[in-house]
């Protein structure tokens, strides 16, 4: 063995990374061992909280602060809580909050079903948004799974299983993004977007 | 291989995954090579030109160019984008399960099969066009059975070599056909295989697919025992699919599940 055993470690474990091969892994290594002091210290408390300080809130399953039931969205009185926007992943219900014009309450699925990896209903955290909509207390449903073939299954299959509690189940529109360009578009979102027009006022 | 640095190809996307920041790495069935892989850089913004082009079930003209090591799509144009396969689950879940058998029987750099591609093509197009996927899908099972040298022997008895006669028989997995009731009877592992099932079974194996559709309506006039038919022949053909690629299939289980 070339490297001290504690390097050596480090590199191994950082190349379990996704996107880091060997070479890159050496490269941090080295780079933290050289850094100051503070650096490492501060990445491993990080590392440590991260896992232990996280939780999934109770209520709509976005990550959450440990110890907590439910969380900031899901607590605040200022949402609306009659409206839900179900997601694949917590990244989107930042993406969603970035925009600053929504709101209403989120439901993390924590995937998207997918027929080909085999990934099925149960899953997914169906059941619960299923749950929380037969409460009653929740008039639409807003789909916002990704516009791919396995969002449209999941959103497809949500409908199937909320029409029986008559909530209002919409999907994000679909159409031409912005800088996007005409020529290049696909029939699909050409068709959803010729059907989707809307008046200009 | 090919020769040039960029070619053209005919293809279907069969299976998709992210790939670095915001590229898609694609598993293609194509025209030209068989299967390959390709990525397509920035296929996960927003404004990208490809990404609704490159979706799963998708059949597209594509450039490709060589990179390093994988092949990089720097074109890609819809032929079919089978929408009638996205907007019902259960269509959805058929055609997935044409993709994955597709997926799993082939391997890259085995080179191109043009006869499996059209069979790929006209399958998903009958699973869109047609009300029940069931022949379509039993249809395209036995002929890439054909295709990929796994012809099952339903004329003789796979153990005798007699021929099969008009009784119910047994299937055997390992012989790969069917074994008829007296070499049968000792023969550990066999799978009961009906009169009936088995007459569809070698119609379409002999058959073009519009002969072979004329026999459907056999199945609705005597609706009960069509289904059962219908089922034992699903569950014999997913059997054998099992034993064959050595591991069970993603797809029967969603399909079960999605249902109605």
């Amino acid at each position: 063995m070339l490297l001290p055993e504690s390097i050596q470690s480090l590199i191994t474990a950082l190349e379990r990374l996704p996107g880091i091969g060997p070479k890159s892994a050496s490269r941090l290594a080295f780079y933290l061992l050289r850094a100051s002091e503070d650096v490492a210290q501060d990445l491993s408390v990080a590392l440590a909280n991260l896992k232990a300080n996280t939780a999934f809130c109770q209520e709509c399953f976005n990550i959450t602060e440990a110890g907590r039931e439910r969380c900031e969205v899901c607590e605040s009185p200022k949402r609306d809580g009659a409206v839900v926007c179900v997601v694949e992943e917590a990244l989107d219900v930042l993406a969603l909050e970035r925009t600053g014009g929504y709101q209403g309450k989120y439901h993390v699925l924590q995937g998207v079903l997918s027929p080909i990896e085999g990934i099925g209903p149960d899953d997914l955290k169906i059941k619960e948004l299923v749950a929380r909509v037969a409460n009653g207390e929740i008039k639409e449903v807003i789909l916002a799974t990704n516009p791919s073939m396995e969002g449209d299954a999941t959103a497809l299959y949500l409908q199937t299983q909320l029409k029986q509690y008559g909530v209002h189940v919409t999907r994000l529109a679909r159409g031409l993004p912005m800088g996007g360009d005409l020529e290049y578009a696909d029939q699909n979102t050409l068709l959803r977007a010729l059907s989707g027009r809307q008046e200009m006022s | 291989m090919p020769k040039f640095r960029s070619f053209r190809a005919d293809s279907v996307v069969l299976r998709h995954s992210d790939w670095g920041e915001a590229d898609r790495l694609l598993t293609l069935y194509t025209r030209e090579q068989g299967k390959v892989r390709a990525l397509a850089k920035g296929a996960r913004k927003v404004t990208s030109r490809k990404a609704g082009h490159i979706e799963p079930f998708t059949h597209v003209t594509l450039q490709l160019a060589k990179g390093r090591d994988l092949f990089i799509v720097t074109q890609a144009e819809t032929v079919n984008a089978f929408l009638g396969l996205r907007d019902d689950l259960v269509k959805t879940g058929y055609a997935a399960y044409i993709l994955e058998l597709l997926d799993r029987f082939t391997y890259e750099e085995e080179g191109p099969n043009p006869s499996l591609f059209r069979l790929l093509i006209e399958s998903l197009e009958r699973v869109e066009k047609e009300s029940d996927a069931w022949l379509a899908v039993r249809y395209y099972e036995m002929r890439l059975l054909d295709f990929l040298g796994f012809r099952p022997q339903l004329f003789e008895c796979a153990n005798c070599g007699r021929e099969i006669l008009p009784e119910d028989q047994f299937f055997s997995f390992t012989a790969g056909g069917v074994i008829c009731p007296r070499c049968g009877q000792g023969l550990p592992n066999l799978h009961l295989i009906s009169l009936e099932a088995l007459k569809y079974m070698r119609h379409f194996q002999r058959s073009s697919y519009r002969d072979a559709s004329r026999a459907r309506p056999i199945l609705e006039a005597r609706a009960e025992q069509g289904q059962s038919i219908q089922k034992e022949t699903e569950v014999l053909m997913q059997g054998y699919f099992t034993y064959l690629l050595e591991r069970e299939l993603n797809t029967p289980g969603f399909i079960k599940r999605v249902k109605p």
